[in-house]
């Protein structure tokens, strides 16, 4: 496939790691926070093959494992509703809820749809005019210009048995909060490639001037990943910081600026819980009294539940980068994807399924056969 | 976040005001919601697609640019998969 | 009605979920702790894709097979070539030759019989091409609103010679693995048509009947096939992980040597699916002994269901029961067995 599978290519990324270590004359700690990076860099062992010449550590860029309980335990409400058909992007299913999941709802009778596209729920609204259609509205700011779009319609096209339980989040404010932490390691960010293609860099640039970070825009694949990192090393060697773009093919300084328009026609900034780091002031999206129309906690009227997380689930330290999937005592013994105790390990893009799934078994990496 | 793949512009068309098109991700066709590049885009042109949506279009001559500097920097004649591209013929 | 695939749920739960219908931990743990139980006897205890029943003077081999899918047609077959080839297969990869078929079938009140008529064509031509009389059969028909338009089992009765007996425990530190074909085009096809994720390509499904080709391995290497196995539900992956498991061995992979045609690459880019996962039905996955592969490598090829055969690892001794993936930058990582099925994801 054009324009991702040259950025796999074996032989520029080995020429990357080579250069990478020969540039880190100090092990950096960098962080990505992007749950498609830690995906990558855990499966394709770049983390293995950096070899100690950089340290990464995987922030909390998995927006499954960040959506607090009450939102998981509003949705399985909704869900559990005869009148309701529950829709979702796939990666929301296996979240654990106080009591259950959705896969448990729906085996007891609640009907849900697994949909590649917000628009795909708009339509299942359209065709099942008699029932309640609710769309899970999860992610980072990627997602908000689909869901935006997904609510303006419902309104503009008068689609009344359509409406949305949001839970966004935007990436800034946490990087901040974990910069803001005393006890932070990090040195460096990798940021969200596709987060940034909407949003652009713009908000990045105060974060790295007033905390002296390097703060680089990176892709996806094994190419991206290794190039940004090389940047934000060269950074830190020169002692430079500032942002960078990496992800040149898709990421502009101003982002897609109807995609940020509409967004912020539909939605606004709130203050939002990130499970297992807490409340973090503006740092999330929720619906314009114009389109309260089309939110499902004030349709269904929804109360707001306060629920303990397990304390043996250590995902906030996970999250904050603090403890590594496999230091946690839980992790492969009390905790593993058939019985997770957090949502890190349920969502393939978290960083304890990860480290799981890829990383249990470290063979020595191969000395790098020539391409 | 993350799965945004790219792929060409088939085909452009109108749904109810809407900008909507067919994305042909590498021989596989998917419907897309073209509206937030639709003054960008023409038949023919790269977008990253995320959940059915286009979120930004490729710049391919940006891609080629930093792509080249890549390859030099790897030493490398010829990239792995430019063999493999030459080998299987036009897609 | 579109049966959408779902993962694993919690452990603790009082009744049958979607995932343990989905070939992967999850359904092992169903099969062992509810069924085994009660069942117990040395035929079942292998858990291979068929059972070895001596009656006689002969060694039986049954195999049995209830087909779920949605849609019922799809392109490249319907639930009735799907269901023909699928348990011609089992019986295969336990080395025997099939000999008769049985169907039960489960109608859905409402069915047209323009669609039962070309699923039960479908089923003739592939029970007639593979030589395999269908002998006996069922039919029930439930009310409207069950069984997804029909549910299909086949049944199937083979016999196993002597010197051929493929079985999973039988994997040896030093096997070659070999794979007759490209991967993932059965899962993408169906998936292609699923409500909710539907798009379009040519991908078809590979449904086809494996006994010509297991018929070649057997004629050119006989017994130094240990392990013969067809990667539906679960993909290869699970496939892989049953065999490690059974035969307590490590499984070291590949990446570069796997093929997956691009077409099923890119549907699975665009869902997150991982191609190791998805179901195949027409691929057949072999453990040889070592000195025997290039032979065996040879006779697949000369079929044209195996001209794309190729080796993509070997069983070791290290890691037992491991399935490890070495990628084309030099890494390595676990290609664990899944708790459910895998789902479309976007993040």
């Amino acid at each position: 496939m054009k324009y991702l599978t040259e950025y796999r290519d074996a032989g520029v990324a080995r020429a990357l790691l080579a250069e990478i270590k020969a540039t880190a004359a100090w092990p950096w700690v960098l962080m990505e926070v992007c749950g498609g990076q830690t995906h990558t860099i855990v499966k394709q062992g770049l983390d293995q093959l950096l070899d100690g010449a950089v340290e990464m550590i995987h922030g909390p860029g998995c927006p499954v494992c960040v959506t607090p309980l009450e939102q998981i335990d509003k949705a399985l409400a909704l869900a559990a509703r005869p009148d309701v058909i529950f829709t979702s992007f796939g990666d929301m299913l296996r979240v654990p809820g106080s009591e259950c999941d959705l896969q448990q709802v729906r085996a007891r009778g609640g009907t849900v749809r697994v949909v590649y596209s917000p628009l795909d729920a708009l339509d299942l609204a359209v065709r099942h005019p008699d029932r309640e259609v609710v769309f899970f509205g999860v992610g980072f700011e990627t997602t908000a210009p689909a869901n935006a779009m997904a609510v303006w319609r419902a309104k503009q096209l008068g689609i009344g048995n359509f409406s949305m339980l949001v839970s966004h989040v935007t990436v800034p404010p946490a990087i901040t909060a974990l910069l803001d932490a005393p006890d932070n390691r990090v040195q460096g960010f990798l940021a969200a490639g596709h987060v940034c293609s909407v949003m652009g860099w713009t908000e990045y640039e105060p974060i790295a001037a007033r905390y002296r970070v390097p703060i680089v825009v990176t892709g996806f694949e094994p190419v991206d990943i290794l190039e940004g990192i090389l940047l934000a090393v060269r950074q830190l060697e020169e002692g430079r910081y500032g942002v960078e773009n990496q992800y040149v093919r898709s990421v502009r300084r101003e982002g897609t600026v109807p995609a940020r328009d509409l967004v912020s026609k539909v939605f606004q900034l709130v203050d939002r819980q990130w499970r297992g780091l807490g409340v973090i002031p503006r740092s999330g999206l929720g619906l314009r009294e114009e389109f309260a129309d089309f939110d499902a906690e004030i349709r269904f009227g929804l109360e707001s539940i306060r629920v303990a997380e397990p304390a043996e689930c250590r995902a906030g330290d996970v999250l904050r980068g603090k403890l590594k999937p496999m230091q946690c005592p839980a992790f492969g013994g009390r905790c593993t994807p058939l019985h997770p105790l957090g949502a890190p390990m349920v969502s393939s893009e978290g960083a304890c399924a990860a480290y799981y799934n890829y990383g249990r078994y470290r063979a020595p990496a191969s000395q790098g056969a020539q391409a | 976040m993350c799965l945004g793949i790219p792929g060409r512009i088939t085909e452009l068309r109108d749904d109810r005001g809407l900008a909507m098109g067919t994305v042909d991700f590498g021989g596989v066709r998917r419907e897309v919601c073209l509206e937030y590049v639709a003054d960008q885009v023409r038949t023919g042109d790269y977008v990253i697609v995320h959940v059915g949506f286009a979120i930004s279009r490729v710049d391919e001559v940006e891609a080629k640019r930093t792509f080249d500097v890549l390859r030099e920097m790897s030493g490398l004649e010829e990239l792995e998969w430019m063999r493999e591209v030459a080998e299987r013929g036009p897609q | 009605m579109t049966g959408l695939v779902c993962p694993a749920p919690l452990l603790t739960t009082d009744r049958v979920q979607l995932g343990h219908g989905s070939g992967g931990a999850l359904s092992a743990a169903l099969v062992r702790e509810r069924f085994m139980p009660r069942f117990a006897n040395p035929a079942l205890l292998a858990l291979g894709d068929g059972a070895v029943v001596p009656i006689e003077a002969l060694k039986l081999v049954l195999s049995t097979d209830t087909f779920v899918v949605s849609p019922l047609e799809f392109p490249g077959g319907n639930i009735g070539s799907l269901a023909v080839h699928g348990t011609l297969n089992d019986i295969a990869m336990m080395g025997a030759r099939p000999a008769c078929l049985t169907a039960g079938f489960v109608l859905e009140e409402g069915l047209p019989f323009a669609v039962l008529d070309r699923i039960v064509a479908a089923m003739a031509d592939a029970a007639g091409a593979a030589g395999v009389p269908l002998v006996t059969g069922d039919t029930k028909v439930v009310e409207r609103g069950k069984a997804d338009g029909l549910y299909l089992n086949t049944t199937g009765v083979g016999v196993l010679a002597d010197g051929f007996a493929p079985a999973p425990d039988r994997a040896r530190p030093g096997d070659a693995i070999l794979v007759s074909g490209p991967l993932g085009r059965h899962g993408m096809a169906i998936m292609a048509a699923r409500e909710g994720i539907a798009f379009e390509t040519a991908i078809e499904s590979d449904s086809a009947c494996l006994v010509p080709l297991v018929e070649r391995l057997r004629a050119a290497v006989g017994d130094s096939v240990h392990v013969l196995r067809d990667p539906t539900r679960g993909g290869l992956a699970s496939a892989l992980n049953e065999i490690a498991g059974a035969a307590g061995v490590g499984v070291d992979l590949d990446e570069s040597a796997l093929r997956i045609p691009p077409d099923v690459a890119a549907a699975c880019e665009m869902l997150g699916l991982d191609p190791l996962y998805v179901a195949n039905e027409g691929v057949l996955v072999a453990f040889v002994a070592p000195e025997a592969a290039p032979l065996a490598l040879r006779a697949l090829r000369g079929h044209p269901l195996g001209d794309q055969a190729g080796i993509i690892g070997r069983a070791e001794s290290s890691h037992p029961g491991l399935v490890v993936l070495r990628t084309g930058l030099g890494g390595s990582r676990v290609v664990d067995m899944l708790p459910g099925d895998q789902l479309p994801r976007i993040c």
